[in-house]
């Protein structure tokens, strides 16, 4: 007989209604945000309701349509979400942890693979925060490349977005195309670093090698096929009827309580709220390019499908401009205690030989000092707090995964809804639970 | 029970008394297995998002009779562990494997479903074949579609071969895991009795 | 408290520094001012501050200085074992502020922002987990990432990596 393990989290699930206090079920009803006593009242009420039983349903952490480990804990009154709780913690890595063993060099290795379907971005982060507390200064070829390879990152997100938000709501069939257009993007990742994923690119210093020959043909390559399917998938999905009722008026939420739960990226800006990093704090070149913020009315479901789709549109733009404006140069700062040599300079010089040699093994070591650095990944706001102790190591390094904050308003956005809303508004806020759990 | 029966009991397929029929009726329920093999969903970590592109058009798994990714592991014979372990998913690898039902297998995708990966510390299993027994195990951080294909053209081979319907018992492979028939039942044979 | 501060040692581009903001020491730390109120005030700093426009909390986290205890701090904070360390920003003017709290470890709980921010609620309970420091008031102090049952909290720097020995392992565990 096959010996079936039991999984429960104890403390960290849904306690049934009756062993849940009053304050409790007024938390998790999502009516935190400062409401008035009778109207928090109203809500307890309500929340305790009628006589009819509900039903606690677990969702997950194996699950088609939690994109990822998640684990939802509902609880239902026939289909109507009443309470939620979402428990995480299934893709825990250790990866701070890890990241106090690690050289600064090694860094990027492990940070990358927090938010896998946008790692450059992670590298970025960790890298810009490492660069600030070197105090060195970038050369404009390394921003503009990283610049280059974030946008086209951001594409491939949005993309990945595209395919499983359409998948969940039922129009499969997306799945295949956004992997397709994605597929061509990974292409030229491959061509450029090495790897689909994952890459380790962005390091710091600036990038690990200069973009290939002919690096301009297949960005623009790309450039060439995407708009005309995006136009497919505006046909496929926006105009469609089944589309709209599923996802217009659901899951909404206000620019107060998205503020107040922390919400940044795509959550943020469909509630009308026109808050993107590139724009207002801006970090690398953004400030030389032009690009508009796509921003929502709703703060539902169909808004930020929206805000994700003509996202895609702008990252186009930017990387039009950067094709464009490209500057010639060194794509990594010439400091040797920074960077490691050209291969070839070892062969002819001993001091290039030993530089080699300690940033490898020892590594750089960086003054000592605190930072935060924030950029706008596709998820949000994705920061990085590193503390030195001026040794080769970071002293701790705590990654802000945007994800792990926007999941604070699902409880707020699946009230009241039903479960097959829960999956649209899952899906819509595209968490990746690398960076979630960390 | 008598020694023949004993051993059809323990042998499976490969203890049966062959004549051409029952020599042929093997080969076509390997072919039909190996097939159509349907994968239970457990894109745990970036893996998962190299195993969505394999099952996507450029790489095509439906050619193998494989784009089916079924939700409940009742009906699935494959588990691809694509992804890094944690120690508070571990209990639901398990319980998952456990609700599949025979006959099933593993692949394990990515460094850190194989042996931990780059991450050796606290947080990770080092390696699923602590938690289930594994056929194949795919390397690559993570790894491309390509080689999870390879992967998986190796399982079907081993299907083929009927290796690993013998292989568990004869090794004991992975994590000591057997399976056994329940005590008390009377089994039914499929073939000529002589 | 003391009124006088004393600049980190940090690589230039600093600007004078106001001595004290909202009553606690005060220091600016690439573009970005950092207070260091003790726990007793930390609630009322960060209310205060919440005040003046800083709406979005974007991160609460904490740090184990037990093997860097001689992290330069504005003269008059006394350094401790834990930090807790909080991120805020405000849209409308574009800022970030920071605000480190010092924690003993003889008693490691801090008041918990919940009230004042709700988003607050899963990064205080990741700290907690990590580190074992309580919010006081924090509606669901429990474990988020680890499981339930788990001993230990694993960012604390007495707790180790957990790393299993593997051959040919290029760099060591001792590091520092």
């Amino acid at each position: 007989m096959t010996h079936v393990v039991q999984t429960s989290e104890g403390a960290q699930e849904l306690a049934p209604r009756d062993r849940s206090s009053e304050r409790e079920l007024l938390l998790e009803t999502g009516a935190v945000l400062r409401m008035s006593e009778a109207d928090a009242a109203a809500a307890i009420a309500e929340a305790v309701g009628t006589d009819d039983e509900t039903f606690l349903l677990n969702m997950g952490p194996q699950h088609p349509s939690t994109h990822g480990v998640l684990r939802l804990m509902l609880e239902l009154r026939g289909e109507t979400v009443l309470r939620t709780k979402p428990i995480i913690g299934y893709l825990h890595t250790g990866m701070e942890k890890t990241g106090e063993d690690l050289t600064y060099l090694q860094g990027p290795t492990n940070t990358t693979r927090m938010d896998y379907a946008s790692p450059f971005f992670n590298e970025l982060v960790f890298c810009l925060a490492t660069e600030a507390l070197l105090g060195v200064e970038i050369p404009p070829r390394a921003t503009w490349i990283r610049m280059l390879m974030c946008e086209l990152n951001r594409m491939a997100s949005h993309l990945l977005f595209l395919a499983t938000n359409g998948m969940d709501l039922g129009a499969v069939s997306m799945m295949l195309y956004g992997w397709r257009e994605r597929d061509l993007v990974m292409q030229f990742f491959e061509k450029v670093t090495g790897l689909r994923m994952n890459h380790e690119y962005i390091r710091p210093g600036g990038v690990a090698v200069d973009l290939p020959d002919g690096w301009r043909d297949d960005v623009l390559n790309i450039l060439d096929v995407i708009p005309g399917r995006l136009d497919e998938y505006d046909q496929l999905m926006t105009g469609q009827p089944i589309w709209r009722d599923r996802t217009q008026g659901v899951g909404a939420i206000t620019p107060e309580e998205a503020v107040a739960l922390s919400a940044t990226g795509p959550v943020l800006r469909s509630t009308g709220l026109a808050w993107d990093l590139r724009r207002d704090m801006p970090y690398l070149a953004y400030e030389e390019l032009e690009f508009d913020v796509v921003v929502g009315t709703y703060g539902d479901v169909f808004d930020r499908y929206a805000i994700r789709l003509n996202e895609v549109r702008e990252s186009m733009r930017i990387v039009r401009q950067i094709v464009d404006k490209m500057p010639p140069g060194d794509y990594r700062v010439q400091d040797k205690k920074v960077t490691p040599p050209p291969r070839a300079r070892i062969d002819e010089s001993m001091e290039a030989l030993i530089h080699h040699f300690k940033i490898f093994t020892e590594g750089f070591r960086v003054p000592e000092g605190e930072v935060y650095v924030a950029v706008e990944s596709p998820r949000g706001e994705l920061g990085c707090y590193l503390v030195s102790d001026g040794s080769a190591k970071p002293y701790r390094m705590h990654i802000r995964g945007p994800s792990f904050y926007n999941m604070q308003t699902m409880p707020h956005m699946l009230h009241g809804g039903l479960i097959a809303d829960a999956v649209a508004v899952i899906s819509s806020l595209d968490p990746i639970m690398g960076e979630v759990d960390r | 029970m008598s020694d023949r029966e004993e051993q059809g009991l323990t042998a499976g397929l490969a203890g049966l008394q062959h004549n051409f029929l029952t020599g042929t009726l093997e080969d076509v329920v390997k072919w039909a297995r190996r097939n159509s093999v349907f994968s239970a969903q457990f894109g745990l970590a970036c893996c998962a998002i190299e195993m969505m592109a394999t099952g996507a058009a450029h790489y095509d798994l439906a050619r193998f009779g494989m784009e089916v990714f079924r939700g409940s592991p009742r009906q699935a014979d494959l588990m691809i562990v694509a992804g890094r372990v944690s120690q508070k998913m571990a209990p639901v690898l398990r319980q998952i494997y456990d609700q599949m039902t025979e006959p099933k297998w593993v692949i394990s995708m990515g460094v850190c479903a194989s042996s931990g990966g780059m991450f050796n510390n606290y947080a990770i299993v080092q390696g699923v074949d602590q938690i289930v027994p594994v056929d194949v195990y795919a390397p690559g951080c993570p790894p491309g579609p390509m080689t999870l294909l390879h992967a998986i053209l190796t399982l079907h081979e081993q299907i083929r071969t009927g290796e690993i319907t013998q292989r568990r018992k004869e090794t004991g492979a992975g994590a000591g895991v057997h399976v056994g028939s329940p005590e008390g039942r009377v089994q039914v044979h499929v073939g000529t009795p002589r | 408290m003391a009124d006088t501060e004393a600049p980190e040692a940090e690589p230039p581009e600093e600007a004078a520094t106001p001595a004290e903001r909202h009553g606690v020491p005060v220091v600016s730390s690439r573009g970005v001012d950092v207070l260091f109120p003790a726990p007793g005030e930390y609630l009322r700093v960060v209310e205060a501050l919440r005040g003046e426009g800083f709406d979005l909390c974007v991160d609460v986290t904490a740090v184990d200085y037990l093997t860097h205890p001689g992290r330069s701090l504005p003269e008059g904070v006394a350094p401790e074992r834990y930090e807790v360390v909080v991120n805020l920003l405000s849209l409308e003017q574009r800022q970030r502020v920071r605000v480190r709290v010092q924690v003993p470890e003889a008693d490691p709980t801090v008041p918990s922002l919940f009230g004042l921010y709700p988003g607050t609620e899963v990064p205080e309970r990741e700290v907690f987990d990590m580190f074992g420091i309580a919010f006081d008031g924090h509606p669901d102090l429990t474990r988020i990432l680890m499981p339930e049952d788990w001993e230990g909290h694993p960012l604390r720097k007495d707790y180790a990596v957990g790393r299993i020995p593997v051959q040919f392992k290029a760099t060591g565990g001792t590091g520092r």
